[in-house]
């Protein structure tokens, strides 16, 4: 086989970097994005190819068929994929680059090759050492995570009593082992405190994720995607890998920017999010703030008939939406809409679904056009010429309180301002509060009709009334 | 329980107290409905209609007073139906007890339980069972239709072949339910709309039609709103500003649309003899208070007189002439009633003296007199609007120079820390690493948050990068460090494939 040097791998190395970068920048529009996401395929394989050719030396066939395997695993999962289903494909995939990082941090402790000796050797130790921990808090708050957006565990916070001196016990517990280690690798052990911090790890995650509700799920899987990237880091670091480090420093503070934007949609620490226990979970009846006015309740008929009537249309998306799949009827209204000589438009709220950008992907999906789908920020001021709103299974991010009741649990959290315009109408399955446990006032406002139901039934009904 | 709905036997009344599509979801709440022959056919609906809903129909009007356990009307009962009433009935009709005590004594006397539509206690609540506002849209777009009747020109301006016609001029006074309805309806026609009304809050309501809402050239701010959103007597001077805004508007306009009324009281008079003679000929007046005496001096009750060149229009009985759409409206005002007495759906109803729309509509009940009831709480816009409370302030934190800088001497004398001890190998890659991450901050806030999920998913898949560390080990000679790396491969080609092509096929739907 031929095989590269040193300068030839570090070259396309750098070359693998930019196109890396160059990837993540094609992403500021949608006309470049499918650009960026090929110069990330030719930067991928650059890496790969000068990997296989300038340093492995042999096991070519075992090499070749975990690589076919995995890469047919993975075009059949991005294939099969609903697109409801993002927030769980993301944070699978994200357990899968923590397993990956602990196994490369054992195999890299296990090396009997290591050449390092003295404060080399003990940085290299570290490097291990933090590398596995990201990598296990990664993979077990990713499984976790992967858990609640699936269903398969219950969405609600679970709250284990003192749960901040358990956070704070196995933290110690990590610094401690941690010492340990590093004392016992210098005499040539150390594998027992190594495992044993692993589990600490593991189990950190599990709990962390454990204790963040639905709704603030974004900032979870933001957070994960961050941390996936600081353990490619920590890796790279480990294994003095400049491209390793530069990759997993790019990720990570994408993972971390997100998380950022999130928290800011939500008006809330970072560490308050982590911390967790938010209201306590979803769906829990109304308390305090007594709500004088009546509900006024429209059925799919009447709903057709003010849309049909409007001639500005502002369609809010939630989370309920993505839940009863409702994406492809709310665009066959928007068509039937639009052919009517109605200006249709998107309203997004940051945090609205379970994954920065989910609803935006759905409506994609659902082939609505990009270009009437705006952001929270492009459209608040629009509102009050909009004729009708219409809200589908969204509630806090379109709660009045959060303006206008300054010791309301969302005080200041920004919000799709929806009452200014002239009819909002709110499909919803029950009078449930949302993910915040706060009563909405908006459901309660002169100018809001409820449409109760399933959204894609009552959608449904309305498209057939409106063709 | 079984529904009686006799025919109406005031002349003139075309209204019916149920149509067939209410009469069918009231026996969704588990009543039987019997209707009088020929009921429904001054409001199109005919007997056919009714029975292919499921009601049943008797041939007179005895069996129905006589089986019935709820009888629903429209027009307060004629004496000769209050006789027939008994003490186990149930009387669901307008009734206007305070116009009618001897009717009211009547019915007391019955020991039946009445309630009147006209009593529903106007709050938000019990805002799908008002009659009364019902009634009075179907009024207001009735006064314009009545007015478009009599007017001889088009209400829209129009430029044509044959010369340039300008659009009518409407003033409407007072903008209540029928008011707004008549604003809406003239509007629609092409009309340019005026609106007054002495209640200062609904100016944001007209303005919302489109309307020009007339302001008055008075000192003080009095608010004209009394109790239940309705006008109240308002003060001598207020009233002469009054005048003379109708005064001037009068010589100007096309058509009068007067709907003020104060509960209780006989209707204001607002447009004088001299107005309509200062007004154009073939001008029209609609007095919808002609019931209550009037606002115009001119207008004679349930007529259409012709004074000075302009036709007045004195009808009480508009909802009436849009029989099929008020008795609709009607009908289903008393469903919504019958739905909150029947709260169990098993067409049982129970009279809750403690529910605030039952005990307020409730005029006597058990041989008693319940009328007047205890004033209603409000719970609709509070009129002494309450100081809005501030709006969270969205107050920028003075950003002081002290944060950022105690931040950076922390972070210098940790990167001294680090540089005195570490070896500069770690050093050189540390520098990557920070550059790296101040790159990857500048990118990434360039990212749309439409694509904040790709961003996730792609991101995902080049962390897989990490692939490099399994391929570095691949070829140990120790064999469980190869199989991890094996394993290592393969979990991260899963992602590598998996993360790129998930990308591919969520960018390729974005479409414009």
């Amino acid at each position: 086989m031929l095989s590269l040097n040193a300068g030839t791998i570090t070259a396309a190395y750098i070359a693998a970097t930019i196109l890396f970068i160059l990837a993540l920048g094609g992403l500021s529009n949608q006309e470049t994005a499918r650009r960026g996401n090929w110069y990330g395929i030719t930067g991928m394989a650059i890496a790969l190819l000068a990997t296989i050719f300038g340093v492995v030396t042999k096991n070519y066939g075992l090499l070749l068929g975990a690589l076919l395997i995995g890469a047919t695993i993975g075009l059949l999962l991005a294939r099969r994929v609903q697109m409801t289903q993002m927030p769980e494909l993301v944070a699978i995939l994200h357990s899968l680059v923590g397993a990956a990082a602990v196994f490369v941090g054992f195999a890299s402790f296990m090396d009997p090759n290591s050449s390092y000796t003295g404060v080399e050797k003990t940085i290299h130790n570290i490097e291990i050492y933090i590398g596995i921990l990201i990598g296990a808090v990664t993979f077990s708050g990713s499984v976790i995570a992967f858990g609640k957006l699936s269903g398969r565990i219950g969405g609600s916070p679970m709250l284990l009593p003192a749960r901040h001196w358990l956070n704070l016990l196995l933290l110690l517990g990590a610094i401690w082992f941690g010492r340990e280690f590093v004392i016992q690798a210098a005499a040539g052990g150390g594998m027992q405190p190594l495992i044993i911090m692993t589990v600490l790890a593991l189990l950190f995650g599990i709990h962390m994720v454990m204790a963040i509700g639905g709704a603030d799920m974004p900032v979870v899987v933001s957070m994960l995607n961050s941390y996936s990237g600081w353990a490619a880091s920590a890796t790279g670091f480990m294994l003095s890998n400049d491209l390793l480090i530069v990759t997993g420093a790019l990720v990570g503070s994408s993972g971390a920017i997100l998380s950022y934007i999130m928290c800011r949609a939500m008006n809330r620490k970072f560490l308050n999010v982590i911390a967790g226990g938010f209201g306590t979970g979803g769906g829990t009846s109304a308390s305090g703030g007594e709500q004088d006015g009546e509900i006024v309740s429209v059925n799919p008929d009447e709903t057709a008939s003010m849309l049909a009537g409007a001639k500005e249309v502002m369609i809010i998306p939630g989370y309920g939406m993505a839940v009863a799949q409702a994406q492809h009827t709310v665009y066959e209204i928007t068509k039937a809409l639009r052919a009517k000589k109605v200006n249709v438009r998107f309203g997004i709220h940051p945090v609205a679904g379970r994954m920065p950008g989910h609803m935006n992907v759905l409506l994609a999906e659902a082939k609505v056009p990009y270009d009437i789908v705006y952001e929270m920020d492009e459209i608040n001021d629009d509102f009050p010429d909009v004729d009708v709103s219409v809200v589908i299974g969204a509630n806090d991010i379109v709660n009045p309180s959060a303006q206008d009741e300054p010791d309301s649990p969302i005080a200041g959290m920004p919000v799709l301002e929806c009452w200014k315009g002239k009819t909002t109408i709110v499909l919803k399955r029950s009078m449930a509060t949302g993910y915040a446990g706060v009563q909405n006032p908006l459901f309660f406002k002169e100018n809001t009709r409820m449409l109760f139901g399933d959204a894609k039934e009552t959608l449904d009904q309305v498209l057939k009334d409106l063709t | 329980m079984k529904i009686g709905v006799p025919r109406e036997l005031h002349a003139d009344e075309k209204r019916v107290a149920t149509t067939p599509d209410v009469a069918a979801q009231l026996m969704k709440l588990g009543f039987t409905v019997t209707v009088e022959s020929g009921a429904g056919d001054s409001a199109s609906f005919s007997d056919d209609a009714y029975k292919a809903a499921g009601c049943d129909i008797a041939t007179s009007a005895d069996s129905i007073w006589s089986d019935s356990d709820i009888i629903l009307k429209v027009r307060a009962p004629e004496e000769q139906e209050a006789a027939r009433l008994k003490a186990s009935q149930t009387l669901i009709s307008f009734v206007w007890p305070g116009q009618n005590t001897p009717l009211l004594e009547q019915l007391t006397a019955t020991g039946a339980t009445v309630m009147a539509m006209d009593s529903v206690p106007r709050i938000s609540r019990a805002q799908k069972m008002d009659a009364l506002s019902s009634m009075a849209n179907i009024g207001g777009y009735r006064a314009v239709v009545e007015a478009a009747q009599h007017f001889g020109r088009f209400f829209t301006g129009q430029i044509t072949a044959a010369g340039k016609i300008p659009p009518a001029k409407v003033m409407v006074i007072g903008a209540g339910v029928a008011g707004l309805a008549a604003i809406g309806a003239a509007k629609s026609l092409g009309a340019i709309v005026r609106a007054f009304d002495t209640r200062p809050e609904v100016k944001e309501q007209v303005e919302s039609m489109d309307a020009e809402f007339l302001m008055l050239d008075f000192e003080d701010e009095e608010d004209g709103a009394g109790e239940g959103g309705y006008a109240k007597v308002m003060s001598e001077e207020f009233i002469k500003a009054e005048m003379a805004l109708f005064a001037e508007q009068a010589e100007e306009v096309d058509i009068i649309i007067t709907t003020a009324l104060i509960p209780g009281k006989p209707a204001p008079k607002l447009i004088t003899a001299e107005m309509v003679e200062s007004m154009k000929d073939g001008s029209v007046i609609v007095d919808l208070a002609a019931e209550q005496g009037g606002n115009c001096e001119l207008t004679e009750k349930n007529e259409v007189v012709k004074r000075h060149g302009v036709t007045i229009i004195g009808y009480t009985d508009l909802p009436s002439r849009l029989a099929a759409q008020s008795s609709q409206l009607y009908a289903t005002n008393l469903r919504h009633l019958l739905t909150d007495l029947t709260p169990e759906k098993d067409g049982n109803i129970n009279v809750d003296m403690e529910d605030e729309v039952i005990r307020g509509a409730t005029i006597c009940h058990n041989g008693e007199t319940t009328w007047p009831p205890p004033a209603p709480k409000l719970s609709a816009a509070p009129q002494q609007a309450e100081p809005a409370p501030a709006p969270v302030e969205k107050e920028e934190e003075k950003r002081s120079f002290a944060g950022p800088l105690i931040a950076m001497a922390i972070g210098g004398l940790a990167l001294l820390g680090l540089g005195a001890v570490a070896p500069p190998s770690f050093m050189a890659h540390f520098t990557v690493f920070v550059l790296a991450c101040f790159v990857g901050y500048m990118v990434i806030w360039n990212v749309t948050a439409a694509l904040h999920t790709p961003l996730m998913s792609v991101t995902n898949a080049i962390s897989s990068i990490i692939i490099i560390g399994a391929l570095l080990q691949i070829s140990s000679d120790d064999p469980v460090i190869m199989w991890i790396a094996v394993v290592t491969v393969l979990i991260t080609s899963i992602n590598i494939a998996g993360g790129f092509a998930v990308t591919r096929r969520m960018l390729d739907m974005f479409r414009k």
